[in-house]
């Protein structure tokens, strides 16, 4: 039996165990990025490498499309997709500014401009 | 006997790795959190710690899914930091202490903490970073005890009980008959979020709440469920579990030496702390008591 959910959070996705049983096969590929090898071969034939991990249908088509919230509806998790991006030459700015609808300066400008609010200043001067 | 001197607090972005790495640490990018050290590595100098604690969370450098411990507590002679996926080199790690560990984990058991025990361990930039940080351009001159909390994949543990498992270490630390002057590390956060719609999010007030609290009352920390933290904080915001745990094994009695608080660097809040127990050198040169408003 389930037990009662908190309500969710807006633009947020909790990583739980359906996420990370679904994800399961796309965040296996993403782990073996850790070596520089892995790296290359998915680089040379990525057909092939996503082939080896056994990607679903629509982890397949989230990577196509290079697609961050894809990713993480097919189970992916941030931190080992962090590694892919790496491949793809997108830092925690480009994903951010995908998954935000921003451009990646408008996204790093709002970053920035975090630092400006009354409750900001407090904790910097605190 | 054995001493816990303090702890020192902060986020384990990688791009501090990049930034360092690429020798960036004067650009004015950089530069806020790159000054909140050398006030870090006075008090390391006064207290010179020969072990180092370290509470952090793996991100897919040691542990994959297929294996994902609550808790777990390095036992190993050598740990190593390894590529994660960003080609940068790793940074040197100092080599464990075996009998401490071994302590810790005969006394987390005794306490009823069902923990995993690696005696072989690679340590993510959670671990290394901060290290790189506290000596940077070698290697740590202490042996350490690794300590990994799950932070990836929910459920994640209670802040509560990540406090209850600090408190545990310590008094494993207070039982060690060794000579030895013992800091821990608490790594990661503050407030971020990297995934989802509200990417980009952070949230000084939460954060202050936590540094104001993190010395006097860490209690105050375990009021919100990890859900609630995550709405506060972020999902990566709830790396401050990290603190928690490593503030708990500080004892009841601590004091703030230093704080620093900066945003952003790369999408998180960052926060450099340390704070420090009697038992440490009472550092009068550098120690600044807490400003009266923040009482």
């Amino acid at each position: 039996m389930a037990t009662a959910t908190p309500a969710p959070i807006p633009g947020t996705h909790i990583f739980d165990g359906a996420a990370a049983q679904k994800g399961y096969a796309l965040n296996a590929m993403c782990y073996s990025f850790n070596s520089a090898q892995n790296r290359d071969a998915f680089v040379r034939d990525e057909a092939a490498y996503i082939d080896k991990f056994q990607l679903t249908a629509e982890q397949r088509e989230a990577v196509a499309a290079r697609n961050v919230l894809q990713m993480m509806a097919a189970g992916g998790n941030v931190y080992y997709l962090a590694k892919l991006a790496g491949i793809l030459g997108l830092n925690v700015q480009d994903l951010g500014a995908q998954q935000t609808g921003m451009s990646v300066d408008a996204f790093k400008q709002m970053l920035l401009d975090q630092a400006k609010t009354p409750a900001a200043k407090e904790a910097i001067c605190g | 006997m054995a001493k816990v001197i303090g702890g020192v607090f902060t986020s384990h972005v990688p791009a501090i790795g990049g930034a360092i790495q690429r020798g960036a640490q004067g650009e004015p990018y950089w530069a806020p959190f790159f000054n909140a050290w050398p006030p870090v590595r006075e008090w390391l100098d006064v207290q010179q710690p020969d072990v180092v604690v370290m509470f952090y969370n793996d991100h897919g450098l040691n542990f994959f899914l297929d294996k994902m411990p609550t808790f777990a507590v390095g036992a190993a002679e050598v740990y190593r930091n390894e590529d994660e996926g960003w080609g940068l080199h790793p940074f040197p790690v100092p080599p464990g202490h075996t009998e401490l560990s071994w302590a810790i984990i005969e006394k987390l058991v005794e306490e009823e903490f069902d923990i995993t025990t690696c005696q072989d361990m690679l340590v993510d930039h959670a671990a290394s970073i901060p290290l790189a940080l506290a000596w940077p351009g070698r290697e740590a001159p202490v042996r350490i005890v690794p300590i990994t909390i799950n932070t990836v994949q929910h459920p994640l543990p209670s802040a509560k009980r990540c406090l209850a498992l600090g408190r545990a270490v310590g008094k494993a630390l207070a039982e060690w008959q060794g000579p030895e002057k013992i800091m821990v590390m608490g790594t990661g956060g503050l407030s971020h979020q990297l995934d989802g719609e509200r990417a980009g999010f952070m949230n000084a007030e939460y954060d202050k709440f936590c540094m104001d609290n993190l010395a006097r009352d860490p209690d105050a920390l375990t009021t919100h469920s990890v859900h609630e933290i995550v709405e506060l904080s972020g999902t990566q915001g709830v790396e401050i579990l990290n603190w928690i745990a490593a503030r708990g094994a500080l004892g009841a009695s601590t004091s703030e030496v230093s704080r620093t608080y900066h945003i952003p660097i790369s999408n998180t809040a960052a926060a450099v702390m340390v704070l420090e127990t009697e038992a440490a050198v009472q550092s009068g040169k550098i120690k600044h008591e807490a400003e009266p408003e923040m009482i």
